[in-house]
């Protein structure tokens, strides 16, 4: 591998990603619009409302400090600097030694700090009662998310996702029974950390019920655009680690130009598999008390730790 | 760790009857607590086939056999019958609440895999790193059936603890003698339809399935 590719491989990654991250969201929503007996409004609306949000004037709050005004572009750097580290497109990217995948849950809970901070910052009532509501789920899924990740790690005797990818995708196909742990608990923080649906509805207004969309009520035009952009990366960067982890075959080593149109394929292919799985897992399931939360999240962390102990009964 | 593709296809579906284990200690909803049944039913019998095919026993086809007509099919459809029958639709209810029941589970699951970690040292059976998994499933059953207060979840956890006790079974010593393994599967279902009897009888009793009244001892 030699420099100039691995640069050239992490700049197509990153910018790849940025892009098609809207259309993960628009493909998603698609499908729950099928599944839901409707015709939907096409895979393409996050563009088309990314699109009218850049083209308004923003509207700020009176007292709003640049706190407030410096949140989205954070929020926005956090998760364009994540799928930068997760191997999505390749592995050993020059980004990928910066972050393991414990720094990597360091980046999204500053990307939350921030947010929570920024909803509570204008001072109405809605944006604290959100940011409450998403600290309390984020501190319950970042365990089970770390939980996750050790057992991948303990697998491959690394914190970094390269080595993990590598270990687990480019190598000889072994069954790993801890792994099926890591994958239900991984999807359940999944949910939880995208404000999906057991979790938190997205698509609603209502008061009672709403987590993320109460914290970022204030927002408008452009920094709402970058909010929800940054949405959309944060589930793409998710489902992303998810595959890294958990499905990783096709994964190409920076600089080899042969491997890349397999590694699209493949990550167009899974992407989309992701997506509709989601969708039809939002379907079947209806939205939990907030209370319910803690069980949700603990069952969550209780499984990637049960996957840990399986790994040292069965795979030592 | 370089373990034949069948000693890793048995690692499997002893994780994820573990996993469905601990899914049928957290399920609140009797109904999805039986299809949980009958999906355990159906993991026990593959894991059971391999363990077959990789032995090259003829028994074990035929107790897996066995296996998938009575916990997979018949009994499942038994019990929703009972519950319709009985129309009961209730949320599961539970002595403790259920984060609990999971630390407990964890507990339990820790103990299980060390009490079996020196059994499993001196065994020479290419299943033998399951036998912790094995007795997880059993206390976890055990514990479901302490934990839940109306009749038919007992009922459900008494049969995931034959589950349990079924995979230990085949996991130490590649199956139970043909007659032994016919022996329990009868006494499995005759035990279900006689537990069907009862529930009716309890509940024309105390009008509920709540086996908190039998406690009472007093005549009415």
């Amino acid at each position: 591998m030699n420099v100039t590719g691995g640069s050239v491989f992490q700049v197509l990654q990153s910018v790849l990603v940025v892009l098609i991250a809207p259309l993960m969201l628009g493909w998603v929503n698609q499908c729950r619009a099928w599944l839901q007996n409707k015709s939907g409004a096409g895979i393409w609306q996050p563009y088309k409302v990314l699109n009218k949000l850049f083209h308004k004037d923003v509207v700020l709050a009176h007292g709003a400090s640049p706190l407030f005004r410096a949140t989205p572009y954070i929020l926005f750097g956090c998760m364009w600097l994540a799928v930068g580290i997760v191997p999505v497109l390749a592995t050993s990217l020059p980004f990928a030694p910066a972050a393991d995948v414990i720094a990597l849950v360091g980046l999204f809970a500053l990307a939350r700090v921030f947010v929570s901070l920024a909803g509570m910052d204008v001072g109405t009532s809605f944006g604290t009662l959100g940011a409450r509501r998403e600290m309390m789920i984020g501190f319950l899924a970042e365990p089970a998310m770390l939980m996750t990740l050790f057992t991948a790690s303990l697998i491959s005797q690394s914190t970094s996702l390269v080595t993990i990818v590598e270990t687990l995708g480019q190598r000889e196909l072994v069954i790993y029974p801890s792994m099926a742990f890591a994958a239900v608990a991984f999807l359940m923080v999944l949910l939880a950390e995208n404000a999906r649906i057991p979790i938190d509805n997205p698509a609603t207004h209502l008061e009672l019920t709403m987590i993320h969309e109460a914290m970022i009520l204030e927002y408008s035009a452009r920094h709402l655009a970058l909010i929800e952009w940054a949405t959309s990366l944060k589930l793409t960067a998710y489902v992303a680690i998810g595959i890294a982890i958990f499905v990783p075959w096709g994964i190409a080593a920076a600089g080899d130009w042969a491997a890349l149109p397999l590694a699209l394929a493949a990550l167009a292919l899974k992407l989309l598999a992701a997506g509709a799985g989601l969708a039809l897992l939002e379907t079947v399931s209806a939205k939990m008390r907030i209370f319910r939360a803690p069980e949700f999240l603990g069952t969550a962390f209780l499984l990637a730790t049960l996957g840990m102990l399986t790994h040292f009964l069965l795979e030592r | 760790m370089n373990l034949p593709l069948h000693a890793q296809l048995i690692n499997l579906f002893a994780a994820l009857l573990l996993l469905l284990a601990f899914a049928m200690l957290t399920q609140r909803r009797i109904r999805s607590l039986i299809n949980l049944f009958a999906l355990q039913g159906f993991v026990l019998v593959l894991s059971t086939a391999v363990v077959a095919y990789s032995t090259d026993q003829l028994h074990l086809y035929v107790s897996a056999g066995v296996t998938l007509g009575l916990k997979v099919l018949l009994l499942p459809w038994i019990m929703h019958h009972l519950i319709r029958a009985l129309n009961v639709r209730w949320d599961v209810e539970t002595t403790i609440d259920i984060p609990s029941t999971m630390l407990i589970g964890i507990v339990l699951v820790i103990f299980a895999f060390n009490l079996a970690a020196p059994i499993s040292q001196f065994a020479g059976t290419i299943t033998k790193s399951t036998l912790g998994i094995a007795t997880a499933c059993i206390l976890l059953a055990f514990l479901m059936m302490i934990t839940r207060r109306k009749a038919v979840s007992q009922v459900i956890g008494f049969l995931a603890m034959e589950n349990g006790l079924f995979f230990a079974a085949t996991s130490a010593t590649y199956g139970m003698p043909m007659v032994v393994e016919l022996g329990i599967a009868l006494d499995v279902l005759v035990g279900t339809l006689i537990f069907g009897v009862f529930f009716f009888h309890i509940r024309e009793t105390f009008e509920s399935l709540d086996i908190h009244h039998l406690e009472k001892l007093k005549e009415r």
